[in-house]
């Protein structure tokens, strides 16, 4: 890990930590009974079809890779305070490289400016921190290997998959030797504190948390375009002040998916004026300032420490881990694919262990979550699939297909 | 309301649609229902309307000329059939229909299905009130063929429904037939989608009759189960071609296959073709609780029907199994019902891969099952009678609104 000078804290100062998590899985086609044994590619649908990798990779860098990157580089240019921090995993970047190259160069253009931090995680989005260290430990690396040879930087803070956050994560990250973590600023677990500080980890030395505060990233993430939100039609000028106004804070952790500017918040919001102008009307005063994770987990004094038991997301009303693992469907699905996890890496067979290694990403098990399937709600918004249970049946099958092509090589898993 | 039979003189899911939705429409205030039926009967467990024979006949006259499903023939109690002209019975019904509402006060005809459509326009022609015409299933739907079925029954159904004021149908699917088979203006006809009240569907509590089943499957086998009739409408040739590469790859698996009609004896020798006729039990048609408990003996319950306007046997194996489903996207109720699978009932290959998921897969079964049941719980025949009376007030001056 590079080491970055510590910085004299500018205790003066109040900073926006803007953090966009950029990512795309490799969605599995429609797999059926009859292509387990006889095909082994899971994730060609057709162009034309729902779980079309392709042709949702270039909607998304059409509608909001392309323009919001564009209108970033501009920011940047214009504004010398303004910074930004991305987590982009490995299985976008190997999309962007395959179907949106000019996508992928307008990232590498902002990570030139010296002003956007890239941050760690797992390269194929997994939940294997909790199934498997090792495996966990291997994806963060080949994370970071990618993030080398496409931005050649080397990241100093960490999220892992979701935001999934307890204590055990962070004295893995703090052993690891990030700087910084990220977590969701979830009422419990603060209590009467504010997400607006920098706090530090219980059981951990030297790393510091940076906790989102949702409701602040969701006034943008989920409620921009939302007519019957109060805080309705949202500018940059009454953002801006609010967080002026705000005497307890040294730091406002706005955290949310990238594809919230263009796609989850269509243009026509008024999303990308409201991004355009907010380095503007913040930096108006000059007590205000943009600064990355890593620059902010340096720059304050952690007010607090944080404990935190308990596995928390920044998922749903439930912040839990429930929206991957709540049904036995995908308990099932996750337990099955990890068991055959040694004997898959055994096989040394590079092209097999990634399609495993795909099959791991969350998202799989997210699109099998049935406890909003009845409202039809934003699980729905983002799956690929019909339905929870079309999800599970091509997952399955796919995993059946891994464990014929273990029997084939005559491992018996 | 003109309709052909109510339980318990019902042949099928006609009789229990039009008594369960008059039930629900008899609770809204200032609507009155007098049901004509062609036979003479006692019906003592309804007091929520008036129901009146046509015809001083009984039951038995009725059923012996045929069934609502059926223009050529009926099936006997004991499941025999019998090749016969229900068409008769219809213009009798009709006639007496029309010198029965010389002595009535009424203020809008409401009609099912085509075998009282005649009726239903002979008191339009002699009163001139409106006439609404509720489509259950249509003749070629019935046919299991576009454009087929018995021309004297397509002439009624076309003809009325042309000069109906408004026609209400069990499902988008069965709407989209009828403009199909007969080019009705789309926005004349309504949908009403058929429901179910749970509280009727009381499961069996003891034991199940199915025990050859319940061992099985206490040995690992899975159960699917099909419950309807064997006409062509069902499509259950395709059923057992899919389970023949079920079989194939998941050998632990048993069909049930519960009902008669004329391709009884053709699905037998196809399954023995197949070869699989070790895992497919036919047990001829059943009532009572050997028909309730056959929806309980699955892991699974398909319908895979070629056409099916509405399609209420999912949600008893809902009710009384706690079976999930597979449906055919040809059918009213995968419009409604979200927690089940479907399938294009012409693909083969997907209903296999469906079917082998769940024999396989319990979780799948588990998951299915809950979340159906959370479903069905919530169903009622509330949403459509509120439908349908706003639909009346559409063609009412004056009167209940």
């Amino acid at each position: 890990m590079s080491s970055v000078p510590r910085k004299t804290p500018v205790t003066d100062k109040k900073a926006i930590v803007l953090y966009l998590h950029v990512h795309q899985p490799f969605r599995v086609r429609h797999y059926t009974v009859f292509d387990a044994g006889v095909d082994h590619t899971y994730f060609n649908a057709p162009y034309e079809d729902g779980a079309s990798n392709e042709r949702i990779l270039r909607k998304v860098a059409e509608k909001s890779y392309l323009p919001t990157n564009a209108r970033l580089l501009q920011m940047l240019h214009e504004h010398p305070q303004f910074k930004l921090s991305l987590s982009i995993t490995g299985t976008v970047l190997e999309q962007l490289e395959a179907w949106a190259p000019e996508a992928l160069h307008s990232f590498k253009e902002l990570v030139k400016t010296g002003r956007v931090e890239i941050v760690a995680e797992t390269y194929h989005h997994s939940l294997a921190f909790f199934y498997s260290r090792e495996e966990f430990e291997a994806q963060v690396k080949m994370h970071a290997d990618k993030v080398k040879k496409v931005f050649d930087v080397v990241p100093t803070a960490f999220r892992n998959t979701e935001l999934c956050y307890n204590n055990d994560v962070a004295y893995w990250a703090d052993k690891a030797g990030y700087k910084a973590i990220l977590a969701e600023g979830w009422d419990p677990i603060l209590g009467w504190r504010s997400p607006n500080y920098v706090y530090r980890p219980a059981y951990t030395k030297h790393i510091r948390l940076l906790m989102k505060n949702y409701r602040l990233s969701d006034d943008i993430a989920f409620r921009f375009g939302d007519r019957s939100s109060p805080a309705w039609p949202l500018t940059a000028e009454k953002f801006s002040r609010w967080l002026a106004d705000n005497q307890e804070a040294t730091n406002f952790d706005l955290f949310m998916d990238y594809e919230t500017f263009g796609e989850h918040q269509w243009g026509d919001t008024g999303i990308f004026d409201f991004l355009a102008h907010l380095p503007k009307e913040w930096l108006a005063n000059r007590h205000h300032t943009f600064m990355t994770v890593t620059e902010a987990a340096e720059a304050f004094e952690p007010k607090d420490e944080i404990d935190v038991q308990s596995t928390i997301t920044w998922a749903d009303t439930e912040r839990d881990l429930s929206a991957w693992l709540g049904n036995s469907m995908q308990s099932n699905a996750i337990e099955a694919l990890y068991s055959l996890r040694d004997q898959i890496i055994g096989t040394r067979d590079l092209a097999f262990i990634e399609d495993w290694r795909k099959l791991t990403a969350s998202d799989h098990f997210y699109y099998m979550c049935t406890k909003y399937f009845n409202d039809g709600d934003i699980h729905a918004y983002f799956s690929p699939y019909n339905t929870p249970y079309e999800a599970y049946m091509n997952f399955m099958n796919a995993y059946h297909d891994l464990h014929f092509r273990l029997a084939e090589k005559g491992v018996s898993a | 309301m003109l309709g052909w039979e109510l339980p318990p003189h019902n042949s099928g899911g006609l009789g229990t649609a039009c008594l369960q939705l008059c039930k629900a429409l008899s609770k809204r205030s200032g609507i009155d229902i007098e049901f004509i039926v062609p036979y003479q009967a006692r019906h003592d467990d309804i007091d929520f309307m008036t129901v009146s024979p046509a015809i001083p006949q009984g039951v038995a006259s009725i059923i012996r000329s045929g069934i609502a499903y059926d223009s050529y023939k009926y099936i006997r109690e004991d499941g025999t059939e019998e090749w016969l002209n229900i068409y008769d019975q219809q213009a009798l019904y009709e006639h007496a229909v029309a010198s029965m509402v010389d002595h009535r006060e009424f203020d809008l005809v409401h009609a099912h299905d085509w075998l009282t459509f005649r009726a239903a326009m002979r008191v339009r022609e002699k009163r001139g009130v409106p006439v609404v015409l509720h489509v259950h299933s249509v003749e070629a739907d019935r046919a299991g063929m576009i454009g087929g079925g018995n021309p004297l029954v397509r002439e009624i159904e076309g003809l009325s429904m042309l000069l109906a004021d408004r026609v209400i149908a069990v499902s988008q699917h069965t709407k989209n037939c009828i403009v199909r088979e007969y080019g009705i203006p789309a926005d004349k006809i309504e949908v009403v989608h058929n429901s179910i009240e749970p509280g009727d569907i009381v499961p069996s509590a003891d034991e199940n009759v199915y025990h050859y089943l319940e061992a099985m499957r206490a040995h690992g086998y899975r159960i699917v189960v099909n419950v309807g009739r064997l006409t062509v409408q069902k499509g259950l040739p395709n059923l057992l071609r899919a389970a023949k590469e079920v079989v194939y790859r998941a050998p632990k698996t048993l069909f049930l296959i519960v009902g008669s009609g004329e391709q009884y004896y053709e699905l037998i020798e196809l399954a023995a073709d197949l070869g699989i006729g070790k895992n497919v039990l036919f047990t001829d048609f059943q009532r009572g609780k050997r028909l309730r408990d056959a929806f309980a003996a699955g892991d699974l319950f398909v319908m895979p029907s070629v056409s099916e306007p509405f399609g209420l046997t999912p949600l008893e194996a809902i009710g009384y199994g706690s079976t999930p489903a597979l449906v055919s996207r040809q059918s009213g109720i995968s419009e409604v019902l979200r927690n089940c699978l479907k399938v294009d009932f012409w693909d083969i290959n997907e209903m296999t891969n469906q079917i082998v998921a769940v024999v396989q897969n319990d979780p799948l079964r588990d998951n299915l099952i809950a979340n159906a049941r959370l479903e069905y719980e919530k169903l009622s025949w509330e949403d459509a009678s509120e439908k349908l009376e706003s639909i009346y007030g559409q063609h009412l001056t004056g009167a209940a609104a």
